[in-house]
């Protein structure tokens, strides 16, 4: 389903269900044959986006002569319109009579078993580096522009000439890293394929121009894979000059549009001036900006670089941490042809572990209602992320039931039930009493109570493991799977107890695993400020942070932070504490009390 | 074992993993083994240098058998990455599955604390014992069955989304390949040639 988009995604591993936008194409892709008699007469131009805009195409177009399908389609941004009296000559000539101008967005729903994200990368934008003068300068390209200088089905159907005066450049310079490998402007981490792609371009030039002075200004070569040597020994044989070295400055001779590069050359410590006819910038790859709602619809995480991030680094690198979504090529990290078609590759076998069951086992970790202790309230049918509780009927005195299949464990509900009717499978309230109980019976003034998510701040806590990031020894987790899980009894147990610091931590909002549960945990904390506030404690003496798997490094600031104030927090404010919130003498049940009334 | 009252007699089994020297180097792991001989309905607890092996596995199983475990605490490493191995380890010994429990002495303690082994060491028996009160609450769960469709969707038409699909559709399955633009080929479409080989991209 190509020009498609997908809107939506709801269920789990083995039964998604995807909304996918098919949009009009105002061209009927399967009675079209690429004739080509309606480019012919159509009367608007706009710059070809396949050609970086060397070239122009038309209001009706085919996006390249390989293109699948192989069919033309409108864009209408362009088109004049269908009135005949503007336009709407496609129209006539089409002799298979397949433009519609009147044709709609379709939209699909597929129920699918597993999902495989490959949505790409973008490729950095050098504008904002001046001084390389991408945007100045007519004869400073960028890496992807030389592509379709250089490519057969280019717009100079490969004859390579500079964009000033459509002349052959003699003399051409490479520059590496942009927008790569920089702490200050672009990105910091290696975009992975600009080096090989530079070598060979470069090799390229001098197949085709052997008499071409091609120059390549680079910090480090890495050229590390099978072949890769061999490619970049035969650039340096082809008398490609390498020079060690960044740019500092680029200057255009205003009368000949050539280069003047200045550089530090670092092997002989000079700097040099070299006169070039065309700059071609290495351009770095980039996070797909456009791939945020996939992501958030299919609750993933990026890593600190943008990219989207695996299960696990080494042990599973094509799963996503959504149970029954792979990653494939960019959208996981910058990799070249053969990485993306490898990772491809593994990404499908590890669906076919799934596709390949009739049958899967999840997790145990769901909510159970007692019908005899529910009073008909129905909270727990309102806040269920997932729409997995039935509803209520005070009047007949039907309980919830929660539907299993669609329950997803977050214990939302469970948190939420006034009157203890809920239980969470695996995540009891006894559970987590017994765990704070061990964490503050014995020196309760030394630890932070910490309530961390499975899937964002325990991982991020991992990550900081895996990192090595030394932190606090105060902080002791309970696990739970999601922070919407956190009680507000929990909390205040804990404080009952002794505890000087609590920390609630979850996902950041748009990465809950649980839809938006999240958001119950912090109504749920804001409620908690309010009521400590009431009673005289300082309501910072509970924290709230949300923690991604990938934020190793802030759950390490997090625990300092929490340490510090754990620090600041006196016996006699623990004391006094544990005296405001002791339990009152019971009164009369609230149903009872009210019905006396 | 279950006792007069009908309630089931609890004998935890606490497994501590020195993982090497990831956790041994800064946790005093035989110190932690002692303590967690002194915790509430613990029967045992054993030092093991690499519990997710094979060897450290067979002996969590023959002294599920021994013992007659039925809980089982593992202080190793994150339940993220080896809570199914060691699942899997005491189901196979005839415990439910979900009477294990995971203390993440490596992630959370001995890779974090580095500098302070004496510090380290108090948190991670801490930690065991947290472990220890929630194993001894934890109750035996069945895990539901789901259907799979045997279809799949692969999100992106470039070259690695035209891998992904090709493979599953050779595999036999139905694949919807969902692409933005108006044609498949992505990025890889707009290259001349590609590295090391020098072949035609398209």
């Amino acid at each position: 389903m190509t020009y498609s988009e997908v809107e939506n995604v709801t269920g789990y591993i083995g039964n998604f269900k995807v909304t996918i936008r098919k949009k009009a194409r105002y061209v009927d892709e399967k009675e079209c044959n690429a004739c080509g008699d309606c480019v012919k007469v159509c009367p608007s131009c706009t710059p070809d986006e396949y050609q970086m805009g060397f070239s122009t195409r038309k209001g009706i177009y085919i996006p390249f002569p390989q293109a699948v399908p192989s069919s033309y389609l409108i864009d209408m941004k362009t088109c004049l319109g269908n009135n005949p009296i503007a336009c709407a000559k496609c129209q006539e000539v089409c002799e298979k009579k397949c433009i519609d101008f009147d044709a709609k967005d379709e939209v699909v729903t597929v129920d699918v078993g597993a999902i495989i994200v490959a949505v790409g990368n973008d490729v950095y934008d050098p504008t904002e580096l001046d001084e390389y003068g991408y945007r100045s300068y007519e004869n400073v390209i960028t890496s992807m522009e030389f592509e379709r200088l250089i490519c057969a089905g280019g717009p100079t159907e490969g004859h390579f000439i500079r964009p000033s005066d459509r002349t052959r450049p003699k003399s051409i310079g490479f520059i590496q890293c942009v927008g790569s490998r920089s702490k200050k402007r672009g990105n910091p981490y290696c975009s992975n394929i600009c080096c090989m792609n530079t070598i060979k371009d470069t090799v390229l030039l001098k197949d085709h121009y052997p008499d071409t002075d091609v120059k390549v200004f680079y910090m480090d070569i890495r050229a590390f894979g099978k072949g890769f040597e061999d490619l970049y020994m035969k650039s340096k044989d082809e008398g490609v000059h390498y020079v060690r070295g960044l740019p500092g400055e680029v200057e255009e001779n205003p009368e000949t549009g050539n280069l003047i590069v200045t550089v530090e050359n670092t092997t002989t410590g000079k700097i040099e001036k070299h006169e070039l006819e065309l700059l071609v910038l290495s351009v770095g790859l980039l996070p797909r900006k456009d791939s945020d709602v996939v992501r958030q619809l299919l609750t993933l995480s990026r890593t600190s670089d943008g990219f989207l991030m695996e299960s696990h680094p080494k042990l599973k690198p094509v799963d996503a941490p959504t149970r029954g979504v792979f990653l494939a090529g960019c959208a996981e990290a910058p990799k070249d042809v053969k990485d993306s078609v490898t990772q491809a590759s593994a990404a499908a076998a590890r669906a076919n572990v799934i596709l390949a069951s009739d049958k899967l086992t999840v997790e145990a970790i769901t909510a159970h209602i007692d019908p005899d202790l529910c009073k008909y309230c129905g909270l727990c049918v309102k806040v269920c992320p997932y729409k997995a509780i039935t509803p209520t009927d005070r009047k007949k005195k039907i309980a919830p039931q929660v539907i299993e299949a669609a329950c997803a464990g977050c214990g939302t509900c469970g948190a939420e039930c006034p009157f203890d009717s809920i239980s969470m499978r695996h995540f009891t309230d006894a559970q987590i009493y017994a765990q704070i109980d061990a964490i503050l019976d014995t020196n309760s003034q030394d630890k932070v109570v910490v309530f961390a998510c499975n899937w964002c701040s325990y991982a991020g806590g991992d990550f900081a493991g895996i990192s090595r990031l030394q932190y606090p020894v105060s902080n002791r987790l309970i696990r739970t799977m999601c922070s919407g899980r956190v009680k507000d009894e929990f909390v205040l147990y804990a404080f009952r107890k002794g505890a000087p610091v609590v920390l609630v931590s979850g996902c950041h909002f748009a990465d809950c695993h649980y839809i938006d549960a999240n958001r119950q945990t912090q109504l749920r904390v804001e409620k908690l400020w309010d009521k400590l506030e009431k009673n005289g404690i300082r309501p910072e003496r509970l924290q709230l942070e949300w923690i991604s798997a990938a934020e190793g490094q802030k759950f390490a600031v997090v625990m300092k932070a929490v340490e510090e104030l754990r620090q600041k927090v006196t016996a006699e404010e623990i004391e006094h504490t544990k005296e405001v919130l002791a339990p009152k003498p019971k009164k009369k049940p609230v149903e009872e009390a009210a019905s006396s009334a | 074992m279950v006792r007069a009252d009908g309630a089931e007699d609890l004998r935890v089994g606490v497994f501590v993993c020195a993982c090497g020297l990831n956790i041994a180097a800064s946790v005093d792991v035989e110190e932690v083994r002692k303590f967690a001989e002194t915790l509430p309905d613990v029967a045992v607890a054993v030092l093991n240098k690499y519990t997710c092996a094979d060897p450290g596995q067979q002996e969590i199983k023959r002294y599920i058998l021994e013992h007659k475990l039925n809980r089982v605490v593992v202080a190793s490493c994150s339940p993220r990455m080896h809570e199914p191995t060691f699942r899997q380890c005491v189901a196979e010994a005839g415990v439910n599955p979900y009477l294990l429990e995971m203390t993440n002495l490596r992630e959370h303690c001995s890779w974090v604390h580095s500098t302070d082994r004496v510090a380290a060491t108090e948190k991670a028996k801490d930690m065991v014992k947290i472990s220890v009160a929630r194993a001894r609450l934890l109750e035996s769960q069945d895990e539901t069955e789901i259907p799979v469709t045997n279809r799949a969707l692969v999100i992106g038409g470039g070259i690695a989304g035209i891998q992904a699909a090709l493979d599953l559709g050779d595999a036999g399955y139905q694949v919807y390949l969902v692409e933005k633009e108006p044609s498949i080929g992505g990025i890889m479409a707009q290259l001349d040639k590609t590295y090391p080989t020098m072949d035609c991209s398209i």
